[in-house]
Formats: structure tokens, sequence, C-alpha cells
């Protein structure tokens, strides 16, 4: 079901430049990935490698540290779930991750294929530098032309194979009638490689072979770069999603099989398990129990669900096994629906031009002008179409946005390396330049600023007796909110009563039999309690007076650093939940966020993002759940946590992969910085520019001072940019 | 500077060998993994004789 989310709403432009290799046909041998967050060590990898290999029907076993997995090739019969034991056993904790999802990372072929234009480029301009220094030393007459000729036999080719990414980037451009970076790029190396071949066949003085072929390495450098960033965060953000296994429990006749989620037809009976997500929009046929919405609509409290009741792909079963009859599969349920709201959100963000698309704008039409001015001057004042030929080339090569080229990806790799070292994954090229102009904060509350566990709040107002009775009945049970009162209860040291014949009836509570008498814990309804807006248990003993537990939503660390970070840089907070009044207002009060709004439904949280980017401001949008994907699309910019639902994720520019909340306020610090940085970077390519373009235009450059002024700009802005680490 | 004509293919020759050696490593994912296989040299498994 996630799997299938995520390839129809790819948020990243990249993601839909790179789409995800069709799964390969699995031939007999099964291949299994295991995500292994714990091995660290040489011993780690030849410890799992050896207990996986020898357990029967494995094949093949190799563990990837660099991505903490490992691959297996093994017999069809054997699964994952036969595995994981295996390696628990031997001390290292392990998840299934789902190979399909995973198939874009495996075959990385974009990255290999830049790679290797760059180690060509590589070779080719220190072999051409090695010549032109020699003629840059003194080479003279027959020497200089045989220098110039190998030159030339080792750059055309070269250039051929590895500036193919920057011809075919001007090409989609200049088709559309648009410029960008890649035009003048690729005018000033064809016009240097076609002066250089005219000057070399003429016996000339100047050639720019090698300064065509730096500048092709330098800017398939930066390139590389930018893409590696990328490929890195995209790797992670896909072990997310692989992590969460597409499959469901079809009941065939009465019995179980487990088939992916995508097999699933209308009209099939399916079995989810507690703790089981809804595959599919469906009926309930058989069973009594409650369900987590809170993924889907923002509220905290488990509803209670039983035969006839309508349940949506997405929500969590807590307490009974449930058979439901499927009524919408794949892209026709609402899951999907909703997703699609992110679609139509979508539009918004493609608005936003970065910094270096900003600086093509100025920059491409004046580097032609300049440069069609100094040849139609020279031509005019020489009357040589080759001097004037010969001096446009040399202010192109010049201007040549090398640095240009590497400003942005250098200090975008820096941050978001500095960044991903603090737990945050930046997933979308330019979420660091839209981060850095945020002015308005919003998050959600369940599961994003709260941890979407409950916790007990009036452990205090009970006797121990009654203590000791619930601590029996909760432990017999798995919901939420029985867990979180066993929790308490064990931190304050109540041993458990002697309870008899507890029994768990789904979807209402416990009860069992304590000194003759009936004992009964769960929902107020059941037990004689009375109902009030606050998520509680109660408990009953015999006849006595019901008495209630009551519960809140426990904040996530570091929420309260976070809101106090970004009220103290100026910038306002809101809360916008589909919760109710209550919960919300208690939230906001606690965090000190003045500004709060309850009951809201995806569309209206939605609607007061696009009213505040009408109002001019930029908006960072933080949530987690199905109801917040259309405004985390509509954001500015938008973070997610690792928790949140796929369709969230793959939303947001942001994924926050720790629990911890507060790198938030730190992420919106390195962001202002990075572009500053970036700015500065585009100041010092612009000195060097002012320095040399009136050498050039003058005609007074030579190859030499070219290839100066091209390396210097770009090792000073690599420096720069370091800077940021 | 007749040694420029044995220097020259010399030095393109001993460039080629090393383009060619990268793209060789490139093309049989030997850069996949780099944090274990500068692990994997430490362990002593397959010190005997080479992994069949």
């Amino acid at each position: 079901m996630t799997a299938q989310l995520s390839s129809g709403t790819a948020a990243c432009p990249g993601c839909i430049a790179t789409p995800a290799e069709p799964a390969r046909p699995i031939p007999e041998d099964v291949q299994i990935a295991l995500s292994l967050p714990g091995i660290h060590c040489s011993a780690c990898i030849a410890t799992v490698e050896r207990e996986l290999n020898a357990h029967s029907g494995v094949e093949d076993a190799r563990v990837n540290l660099t991505l903490k997995r490992a691959m297996i090739k093994a017999a069809p019969n054997i699964r994952a779930a036969d595995l994981i034991p295996v390696l628990e056993r031997a001390g290292f904790e392990a998840h299934e991750l789902d190979p399909g999802a995973l198939s874009a990372t495996q075959s990385d072929k974009a990255g290999r294929d830049l790679l290797m234009r760059l180690a060509v480029a590589g070779f080719a301009s220190m072999n051409v530098m090695l010549l032109s220094v020699s003629v840059w030393s003194g080479a003279s007459d027959a020497t200089r032309d045989m220098f110039h000729w190998i030159s030339a036999a080792i750059a055309l080719p070269a250039i051929a194979f590895s500036a193919q990414p920057f011809f075919s980037n001007a090409w989609s451009a200049l088709r559309v009638r648009r410029l960008n970076m890649d035009v003048p790029i690729v005018l000033a190396i064809l016009l240097a490689l076609v002066t250089s071949l005219w000057e070399t066949a003429l016996s000339g003085e100047h050639a720019y072979f090698d300064a065509a072929l730096t500048l092709t390495f330098f800017l398939l450098a930066g390139r590389y770069l930018d893409y590696r960033t990328r490929a890195a965060a995209r790797s992670a953000a896909e072990e997310l999603t692989a992590l969460e296994v597409p499959r469901a429990i079809r009941l065939v006749d009465g019995t179980e099989e487990e088939v992916p989620v995508a097999q699933l037809k209308v009209g099939e009976l399916i079995l989810v398990r507690p703790g089981g997500r809804m595959p599919v929009d469906g009926q309930i046929v058989s069973g009594q129990s409650e369900l987590d919405r809170s993924l889907l609509t923002g509220e905290t409290l488990p509803v209670f669900a039983e035969q006839g009741f309508e349940v949506s792909a997405g929500e969590v079963n807590l307490t009974g096994p449930l058979t439901i009859r499927a009524t919408a599969v794949g892209e026709d349920t609402s899951l999907h629906r909703m997703a699609d709201l992110v679609a139509i959100a979508e539009s918004g963000r493609s608005r936003y031009t970065s910094l270096a698309d900003k600086a093509a704008k100025l920059y491409a039409p004046g580097v032609h002008i300049l440069s069609a001015l100094s040849f139609v001057g020279w031509y005019i004042y020489s009357g040589d179409i080759r001097t004037a030929l010969n001096i446009a080339a040399a202010v192109l090569i010049i201007t040549c946005p090398c640095a240009l080229g590497l400003a942005v990806p250098a200090v975008t790799t820096a941050a978001s390396g500095r960044l991903f070292r603090k737990g945050m994954l930046i997933k979308h090229a330019t979420a660091l330049e839209r981060l850095a102009e945020v002015d308005t904060v919003v998050f959600d509350k369940t599961g994003t600023l709260t941890s979407g566990a409950p916790e007990l709040i009036n452990f205090g107002d009970h006797s121990r007796s009654d203590l000791e009775v619930a601590l029996a009945l909760a432990e017999a049970s798995a919901h939420p909110l029985s867990a979180a009162l066993v929790k308490a209860a064990r931190e304050a040291g109540v041993q458990p009563a002697k309870v008899r014949d507890i029994t768990e009836v789904p979807g209402y509570g416990t009860e069992g039999e304590y000194r003759g008498q009936r004992v009964r814990l769960g929902r107020s309804a059941w037990v004689g309690g009375q109902q009030d807006a606050q998520t509680s248990a109660w408990l009953a003993v015999g006849s006595d007076r019901p008495v209630a537990f009551r519960y809140s939503d426990a904040l996530r660390p570091g929420a309260q650093e976070a809101v106090e970070a970004f009220k103290a840089s100026g910038k306002e907070v809101i809360l916008i939940s589909g919760d109710t009044q209550g919960a919300v207002h208690a939230l906001a009060e606690k965090l000190g966020i003045e500004s709060w709004v309850a009951e809201a439904l995806p569309q209206d949280k939605a609607l007061r993002i696009k009213c505040l980017n009408e109002e001019g401001r930029n908006v960072l949008m933080v949530g987690d759940g199905l109801n917040d994907t259309a405004a985390l699309a509509a954001a500015h910019v938008s973070i997610s946590p690792a928790s949140a639902l796929d369709a969230a994720r793959v939303a947001s520019d942001i994924v926050l992969l720790g629990n911890d909340l507060s790198p938030i306020a730190d992420a919106c610090d390195t962001a202002v910085k990075a572009t500053k940085r970036i700015r500065e970077n585009f100041q010092i390519a612009t000195v060097y520019n002012v320095i040399a373009v009136p050498l050039a235009v003058a005609g007074l450059a030579t190859p030499l001072i070219a290839a100066l002024a091209m390396s210097t700009s770009s090792i000073t802005v690599s420096l720069n940019a370091l800077r940021l680490r | 500077m007749e040694v420029l004509a044995y220097l020259i293919p010399i030095s393109l020759l001993l460039g080629g060998i090393g383009l060619v050696a990268f793209i060789y490593t490139v093309r049989s994912n030997q850069y996949e993994d780099p944090e274990g296989d500068s692990r994997r040299i430490l362990s002593d498994e397959w010190d005997d004789r080479p992994k069949p």
C-alpha cells in the first residue's frame, strides 16, 4: 500500500526524473533485504554473514556496512521472518526491507554515469594541462603545433563524452526557447574548441583546449556533488518506505495466506491483527476492537469498532482481531484520495526559483551580450574575423560559471552533511534556501509535538488497592492506555493484585475476578463511568463507584525547546490540529503557543496555510499525519518526523530521523548560514569576473590567465563552502 | 627533443591505464560499500584461500 502511494505521489522532481526501475521478475532465488541498524565493525559483518550463510536455504548473504543492510539470496521457501530470529539470537537488531522499494538505490545508474564522465574529463584535462604547461613555458613553432594537435586529439573525444549532460540540458532549454546556466556553458565549450582548432590549423599561438576541459571537469564535479547529496537523502528516505513491507493476511475459505497488498481485490476478506494497519477501505465482518485514527484525522481518542463499521486504509487496529471485507483497494482508498490532495497543492511549490536560477537569469544573457559586443567591437576595430572570434571565445571562457556551478552544490553538500549528522534528511534541492526564509512555523499536534503515546496524569488520585487491581488487569492487554498504566504503576513500585480469570473483551477492556468480586478496566460505558472529553480508562471493583484513570498525550522530546527557539528567533508559532478543542488548548498553553486552531479538517489546514502564504508569509509546516499532507505540500517548506505516514514523508522537504524535535530550530540557523555562504560564493565568483573580464575584452587574456582565474575561483568557492561544516 | 616521441605516448598510456582501471572499478560495484570494504580487510576470514 505504502509503496504504491509513494510512487504515485513522488514529490521531488528528482524522483520523477529518475523513476524507480520496475521490480525485476523474481527468479527462483528470492532476494531478501534486511536493515541492520546495529552493525558497526568488521566482527559484526563476519558474524552476520556467517550466521546467515549457515542457515539452510540461504545461498549467499552479503552485508553492506555503509547502508547498514544485508542482501540475501535464498531459496523461495525462505522468508525474512525465518532469518530475523537467527540474527536476533546473534545479538543484532534486524528489520525486513521491501526489496521493490529499494531498487532505485541498488542500481545507481545516473551516479555511476556522472562519475565516469568526471573521470574521463579529469584524465583528459590533466594530460592536456601537461602539454599546455610546456607551451606556456616556451615551446614554439613545430613543437607547439604538435602539442596543440595532441591536445585536440585528446580534448575532442573527451568533451564529446563527458560534456553530454550539459549538451542535453542546454538543448532541452533551447527547444522551449529558454535560457539556463547550461546554454552559456555549452556555447563557451564549443566556441573554445572551434577557435582553438582553427588557431591550431593556422599554427596560432593560443589554444584553449585545457580551458574547455577543466571547465567541464569543475562543472561535472559540482553536478556530481549535487547528485550525491540528493542520492544519499533519497536512499535514506527509501529505506524508511521499505521498512513498511506492504503485506496483508487474506482469508480464503477460512485459511490465512499472506499476500502483497497490491494483490487484494474488492470483496475479499482480510484479517487485521491487533497492531496492524488497515490495508484497504472496508467494512468489518466480524470482531470487535478499537481503532487509532490519529494519522488520518489527528484525533487521539481511539474509536470503538464492531461488525458493520466502516474502516479506512491507514487506521490502526488496537485490541482485537478484525475481519474486514474490502470495499475499495489501491488507488480508490480514501487514503489514496487524500494523498491526491498533495498533487494539487504541489504546483505551488514549483513556483519557487532557486538562487542559482536567479543568478542564471541575470548571468546568461549578460555573458552572451558581452561576448557578442566584444566580437562586434573587435571586428569593426581590426577588421579581422579571426582576432574578433578569438577574443569573443576568451570572454566566454573567462566568464564561464565554473565557480557559479560549484557555488550552490558545494554549500548544500556541506550543509546537508551537517544536518544529516544531527538527524535531518534534506530531500529537496532548494529546501535549505526556502527554510532560510521562514517567518511562520505551523505545528501539527498528534504525533508531531506529542509522541502519540498516552501518559497517565492522575496517578496520585488512586488508592493503592485500586492501583494493584488496575495493574493486574492492564498487564493482560496490549492496548496503549493499558501499556501506559502498567508503565506508570511499575515505576511507582506497585505490585499487581492476584486477579483470577482475566479475560480481554476486545473493544471494551479486561475483566477478572478479585476476592470474589468482578473487576473491570476499560471503556466508560462498559465499566459504568461517565465519558468526558478527556482520554480515560475506568476501573470498577465489584459494586464500588468506578474511578477514572486520565491520560494526556506525552510531549515529544525537544518539543518545548523547538517552540521556544522559534519564538526566541522572532518567528510566529501556530498550532493547527484535528483534535478536540480541550486537548489542543491544553497543549498550546503548556508550550506557550498563542495562536491555535482545533478540529481542523485536512482541507482547512491546507487552506489556512494558503491564506498565510497569500499574506506574504513563508510558512514552515511540521506534521506527520495523512491529514497534514496537503498542508505540508502547500507550505513554503515542510518537515515530517520519520514516524510519519509514508505519504506525509513524501510530501515534505525534510525528514526528521530521530525522535527529538529540537534539531528543527538548529536546521533553520544552518539554512540561514548556508544561504549566506551561497550569496558569498556568488560574490566571490563575480569579483573574479570583474578582474578577468576587462582583460579578456581588451584582448589581453591568454589561456594561462583563463586557467588561473578559473581554478582559483573554483577552489576559493569550495573552501568557503567547507567553512560551514 | 626526440625524447618527446617516447615520453608523450608513455604519459598518455600511463594515464590511460589509470582511467581504464577506474572505469573497471566503477563498473564492478567497488564503490558500493566503502565503509564495509575498509573493515573487511581486517577480517582474517578467507586469508588462506580466496572466497569461492
